[in-house]
């Protein structure tokens, strides 16, 4: 008879069983979700793109990298500093400096994110601090947008500013819808909005794809569906309120939610768990107040646009929301 | 999945709860088997919630299998019986499931004794008003045998003018592989049935119910064939924990037992399965609780098998029945692979409560690696008792005592879903028990 020796047999506690997702593959969905973005916006706007978006990764990752290394778990290998790069990247101009999105990344992964502890510890989502740095460092530059379907192989001269020069100048500068919006009047079809052939960030343009990666995206359990669904649907409800009430052209909700970057913040920034609301009822709380401040920012505000200062602003009162909306104890008060 | 999806569609269940693979293939067709007798058995005192049991045999002494060999220690405590026809051979201490050395009554089984169990007296139970009739259940030594090995006749004797409507019999089996539940309704369900009839009459129920989760086709089929009126057999979801008794009565009734209560306030009554088919045993055979079904399975496992087992088998002996260890073998599981414990040695006997022994070829513990925790919330989503176990663990962890009990700490029954679910490896209802030891400490220190 085999004794019991001869296997060393493993003592621990229940349970011995773990379902297969983990953190790193979540990270891992979200990541490939975006790819069809990026490759959209290669489309749209040219393979320079490519270089935008890898310089805000290589911010992100190379600080994570420095102020990790000689930690007794490595932090890379949970795909999150990696994530953070990419998402700041496609918030950015196409024809963004190189060397701004670098210093982008590495501020959204200092200041976002390891100052507060690191992973899980953070208040603000990480690529949002680094776009709000670059918004206040170069409020130019952030809202210089690249016209769209200039070539495959067009690649802005732009992005290759140094520091403290003059940047060179772009010949095709277009606005973006909520700009026309905002500053002429004008209102951009959805037809455009959803294939995404306008002006605006590299990966915000094409609410089609965007839309396709949040089906993926709940599909593969990677978010939570309350968040995006609960942001879109307040946009939808406030603003259908100001244009019935005021008849605004562009608090035109189908316009509201096709354009800028709402959609993208919904299915990018509000499903960021470390950052939004762990409760059921608290992700529709969230969304609703993003929903809430996007309209007001952006029909009442200085700015066109007021996605990333709508989802900090829950971002930091998210602590707040969880200690409001425990969940009901079982056998406790009646239904 | 799909499968799964179709299986489920308009079935009765709980809120929350996960789905981990069930893994009963290896043994839902097998019939249970018996196994051969073994040189010696080993009966420890405590096998139940309670008090130990108090040995009535000394060294030396002759037993018949079936005859009692120690008397309930307590009225949350019950009677052992013998296992075999042998002689006592050391009433002391020997090694017990939970790691340590407890006393037992060691049995020496006669080679050339028939093994026939000899029927014991017992009463008509159609005369036996409730408090007898709980008594007569402590006499069989008969314990929940789903693994709590909660006394039987505790929960079965009502206090003073208290009626019961329903009488909850539980044949989830929500455990991933084990069968030994499914097998016994399969096999027995005549006695299933009178068992559920005999706690209705007894406490004046007017609706008995058998929950059984739905991938169990058979069991359905073979107790719905000679389930009298008053006793609805009921197919649930398939998700776990659906056989926890709380999960099991809001599946049934869509009533929650209250926070730190019963489900006696409720006016329910609730028994597993198997239990249930040993009152019928005792009252009609006059079998005391002397041997239970034990599922061996697992991928460590040549030949899994359903297994008439008599209690106080060493462990070894099912495993050698079964083909012996793989030599892949890393954990050796009593009980279910959600809420068993893990065992280190094979000499540890059978008890009252195991329902199941598995080999697993992996660690998932050991060998997975700890994230942060994201705070997705799907710790939440799984937890039956609407908790936050995120928020439980990280408290614990901090040694923030005097927090826990704000979460709601105690509603957890621990059956591990959340640890199941975390993607990010943190053992949450690990963090959780330490919480409760903690919290316990702090209330005694008071």
């Amino acid at each position: 008879m085999k004794n019991s020796r001869s296997h060393n047999l493993v003592l621990s506690t229940s349970p011995f069983l773990h379902t297969d997702a983990s953190t790193p593959r979540v990270m891992g969905d979200v990541l490939l979700a975006t790819i069809p973005l990026i490759l959209a916006a290669v489309w749209f706007f040219g393979i320079g793109v490519l270089l935008v978006v890898a310089a805000a990764v290589a911010g992100a990752v190379g600080t994570e990298w420095v102020f990790t290394r000689g930690r007794k778990q490595a932090t890379l290998p949970d795909n999150t500093a990696l994530l953070t790069g990419v998402l700041l990247g496609l918030i950015l101009p196409p024809g963004f400096p190189l060397w701004m999105a670098l210093l982008g990344g590495a501020v959204g992964i200092g200041l976002g994110k390891l100052i507060w502890g690191g992973l899980g510890q953070n208040v603000f989502n990480p690529a949002l601090v680094g776009r709000a740095f670059l918004q206040a460092s170069f409020p130019t530059a952030i809202t210089t947008w690249n016209a769209p379907e200039q070539g495959l192989m067009q690649v802005s001269p732009r992005i290759f500013a140094t520091p403290l020069l003059q940047a060179p100048a772009d010949a095709t500068t277009a606005a973006t819808p909520l700009g026309l919006a905002k500053f002429t009047g004008e209102i951009t079809a959805v037809f455009k909005l959803l294939v995404g052939n306008v002006g605006g960030c590299i990966g915000e343009t094409s609410s089609l794809l965007i839309i396709l990666a949040l089906v993926w995206l709940v599909a593969r359990r990677a978010c939570d569906w309350r968040l995006p669904v609960s942001t879109i649907a307040s946009v939808a409800v406030f603003s259908s309120a100001i244009w019935l009430i005021t008849g605004k052209e562009n608090a035109n909700p189908l316009f509201m939610i096709f354009s800028g970057g709402l959609l993208f913040g919904a299915v990018f920034m509000c499903t960021d768990p470390v950052t939004t609301p762990i409760t059921t009822r608290g992700a529709w709380i969230f969304g609703a107040g993003v929903g809430f401040l996007v309209v007001l920012i952006r029909l009442y505000g200085g700015l066109p646009e007021g996605v990333m200062y709508a989802i900090l602003l829950m971002n930091a009162v998210t602590p707040y929301i969880n200690g409001y909306t425990q969940p009901r104890q079982f056998g406790g008060a009646t239904e | 999945m799909a499968k799964a999806a179709v299986l489920n569609e308009g079935l009765k269940t709980f809120r929350h709860g996960v789905h981990p693979p069930e893994n009963k293939g290896a043994t839902s067709g097998r019939k249970i088997e018996r196994i051969p007798f073994v040189k010696e058995y080993v009966m420890p005192l405590s096998q139940h919630i309670g008090a130990p049991s108090v040995p009535i045999v000394s060294a030396g002494q002759e037993v018949l299998r079936g005859d009692r060999i120690a008397d309930p220690g307590g009225f949350v405590s019950t009677t052992l019986h013998s296992p075999v026809t042998g002689r006592v051979v050391d009433v002391g201490p020997r090694l017990h499931a939970n790691g340590k050395m407890m006393p037992a009554v060691t049995i020496e089984a006669d080679p050339y004794a028939s093994q026939r169990t000899q029927p014991q007296e017992r009463p008509d139970p159609a005369r036996l008003d409730n408090r007898a009739f709980s008594k007569q259940l402590q006499e069989a030594g008969l314990v929940g045998l789903g693994g709590a090995a909660f006394p039987s006749h505790v929960k079965v004797q009502l206090p003073e003018g208290k009626r019961i409507r329903y009488v909850v019999i539980n044949g989830v089996e929500c455990e991933p592989y084990l069968t030994c539940d499914d097998r016994l309704m399969v096999e027995k369900p005549e006695a299933v049935i009178r068992g559920t009839q005999l706690l209705m009459e007894n406490t004046g129920a007017e609706k008995g119910f058998i929950g059984i989760e739905a991938n169990k086709p058979d069991a359905v089929a073979s107790l719905k064939a000679i389930a009298p009126r008053e006793i609805e057999i009921a197919p649930l979801e398939v998700k776990y924990p659906q056989g926890a008794e709380k999960m099991l009565i809001k599946a049934l009734l869509g009533k929650e037992v209250p926070s730190g209560g019963l489900p006696l306030d409720l006016d329910v009554l609730t028994n597993n399965v198997a239990t249930t088919a040993a009152i019928a045993d005792w009252f009609d055979l006059g079998v005391p609780l002397i041997e239970r079904v034990v599922t061996v399975s697992g991928p460590g496992i040549p030949y899994p098998r359903n297994l008439m087992v008599p209690l106080g088998t060493p462990i070894s002996a099912l495993i050698e029945y079964c083909g012996g260890l793989k030599k892949e073998t890393r954990q050796l599981i009593m009980g279910g692979p959600m809420m068993g414990m893990t065992q280190k040695s094979l000499e540890v006997p059978v008890m009252k409560g195991t329902s199941g022994l598995l080999a697993l070829t992996r660690v998932f513990q050991a060998d997975a690696v700890e994230y942060a925790c994201i705070r997705c919330g799907r710790c939440l989503e799984a937890c039956p008792m609407y908790l936050n176990p995120s928020r439980l663990a990280q408290l614990a962890r901090m040694k923030v005592v005097d927090k826990l009990p704000d979460y709601n700490l105690m509603d957890c029954f621990e059956c591990a879903s959340c640890s199941f679910t975390c993607p990010s490896n943190i053992p949450l209802v690990q963090w959780i028990r330490i919480g409760k030891t903690m919290v316990r400490e702090a209330q005694n220190k008071k």
